[in-house]
């Protein structure tokens, strides 16, 4: 079986025309779980704000799998940071997962028994039969967490954008966590997720993506994440003169 | 009692119910969307800023009810569009450049009411007067309804990836933006159809209160949808038939009713009421202890 891969070429991307990712270009194969790591300011929401479409690039081009990736494409799904979430939304955890099928669904064709069997899988996978009727507040910040991966199963996404995924979780939540994105990814998906506990990138993910404005460093993690690649990210000013 | 039994041979107390029922309905239905997309503050602008198109429509065409409603259509339209092209095009925040907007509509429309060549009750307007429902306004109640009710739930599942989180529903292709127009066109609509029944500052209590309620009693979106429907027509035929037992003004009367039914929801919700609440505190660390034990059953 072939690998698919996302391709990001010559990227550039501006908020009124200060650049906030310069001329990036990387290549990723389905399979790996990447941790995108940067200061504050680095361009991390706007790299997956562009990839899913909400941004427009000013150059360069995104495929995956040979196809421009934007709106409207099922493979990629993005988990924006919980604190844009409004948890006392009137939904269930079922109710959640559901909405993972209605792009496939679009707004005429009838719920059929193989999409209640896709959402009752996705809850399977992340655990979370038993929380299924559960509002969505209801729910640990770990679970909350699975209840957005379990959407994405649903909608048979292959990529995984994971905006600060590990934010505002205690200690064995993390672990749950990363060993949860981590098997995502080994089943043939690819798993992005922001990240800034340098501590633990060793443990979840096999490639690291540096970045700060542009693109510092990428590759596996136990070549690429090192102490001088840490200090020329970390420690020099944000490329786009916004310091956080 | 038997007053009021008697009440229901006349045939303009027939349209009256019949109109509190549609509007009842249709208002609490749109009320979900509306609570859930925090439009409250849109609502009550717009309720204002119809005022100018309809004392136009008036000096234009007369007092038909085509006029009014193709002036108060123009007239929201512009204000909600308007607000919309000021916060885009400077720094002025959006709720800023709606409250300039449409208090400088409201006041025109004072003002351009003066040159109506008939005499209009600016009470009328704000309050509504439901025992004059004419058969021409049912029908427009009708049409308003059924559009309404069609459109929302047709694009039931857009607009609630939409309600629930926009970026997600944009990278989901969901055209976020023409969504958020419909909406407000849909609101400017039920004000419309709720301007000859109970006013428009009464309206503004239809296209909240219901949803409000129900979302104090469930986690359910479809819930929220149709119970807010329901509680819209119960609300108002109880409020108007009250009104009719009482002797007193039918907006009020309806609006006192759902405020009625909020407040009891409030207090007495078995999951989100003031009560439960004030019990719950004495279990706090059981409550705590429960959810941590589960949420780290399958975290361990």
């Amino acid at each position: 079986m072939s690998i698919h891969h996302l391709r990001i070429n010559d990227l550039t991307v501006s908020y009124n025309r200060v650049p906030a990712l310069h001329h990036i270009n990387i290549e990723v194969g389905c399979g790996h779980c990447v941790a995108l790591l940067g200061p504050n300011g680095a361009g991390k929401t706007t790299f997956f704000k562009t990839i899913v479409g909400l941004l427009k690039p000013d150059s360069g081009n995104i495929t995956f799998h040979e196809h421009q990736t934007g709106r409207n494409l099922g493979d990629v799904a993005y988990l924006p940071q919980r604190e844009n979430v409004d948890w006392d939304f009137p939904i269930t955890v079922r109710g959640l997962v559901e909405m993972g099928c209605y792009l496939r669904l679009s707004w005429w064709r009838k719920f059929s028994n193989e999409d209640r069997r896709t959402v009752e899988s996705a809850l399977k996978a992340m655990h979370l039969e038993e929380l299924a009727d559960r509002q969505i507040s209801a729910l640990s910040g770990g679970q909350q967490q699975r209840a957005f991966l379990a959407r994405a199963l649903a909608q048979d996404a292959h990529i995984f954008l994971f905006d600060e995924p590990f934010a505002g979780l205690d200690k064995r939540s993390q672990e749950s966590l990363g060993l949860t994105i981590k098997e995502i990814a080994q089943k043939g998906n690819l798993v992005i997720a922001s990240h800034h506990d340098l501590k633990n990138v060793h443990d979840f993910f096999d490639q690291v993506i540096f970045l700060n404005g542009e693109l510092i460093a990428h590759g596996d993690t136990d070549k690429v994440f090192t102490e001088e690649n840490i200090a020329k990210t970390f420690s020099t000013s944000v490329f786009s003169g916004v310091t956080a | 009692m038997s007053r009021i039994i008697e009440l229901f041979h006349h045939t303009f107390i027939q349209r009256a119910f019949l109109a509190c029922a549609l509007i009842g309905f249709t208002n609490g239905f749109l009320s979900a969307f509306i609570v859930l997309r925090r439009l409250a503050l849109m609502a009550d602008a717009l309720s204002h800023a119809l005022l100018p198109g309809v004392a136009v429509g008036i000096i234009l065409f007369g007092f038909a009810p085509i006029s009014l409603f193709i002036g108060a259509v123009t007239a929201a339209l512009m204000v909600g569009l308007g607000a919309e092209v000021i916060s885009r095009s400077s720094r002025v925040k959006e709720e800023t450049a709606l409250a300039i907007l449409y208090t400088v509509a409201f006041s025109a429309g004072i003002i351009f009411l003066q040159f109506a060549p008939v005499r209009v009750d600016i009470d009328h307007y704000l309050f509504g007067n439901i025992l004059g429902v004419s058969n021409s306004d049912l029908w427009l109640t009708y049409g308003i309804s059924f559009v309404t009710i069609a459109t929302l739930v047709l694009l039931q599942r857009p607009l609630f990836l939409m309600l629930f989180d926009q970026s997600v529903a944009a990278t989901q292709g969901v055209n976020v933006r023409a969504l958020n127009y419909l909406l407000v066109t849909l609101l400017v609509l039920a004000m419309i159809s709720s301007l000859q029944a109970v006013g428009v500052i009464l309206a503004l209590g239809l296209l909240v209160a219901p949803a409000a309620t129900v979302y104090l009693l469930s986690d359910s979106c479809t819930a929220l949808f149709w119970g807010g429907g329901f509680i819209g027509l119960f609300g108002s035929c109880a409020g108007l038939g009250l009104s009719l037992w009482l002797n007193l003004p039918a907006g009020a009367c309806i609006v006192m009713f759902l405020g009625l039914m909020f407040c009891l929801a409030y207090i007495f919700s078995p999951k989100y009421g003031l009560i439960r609440r004030y019990i719950k505190r004495g279990h706090y660390h059981k409550e705590s202890l429960a959810r941590w034990d589960d949420g780290h059953k399958h975290e361990s």
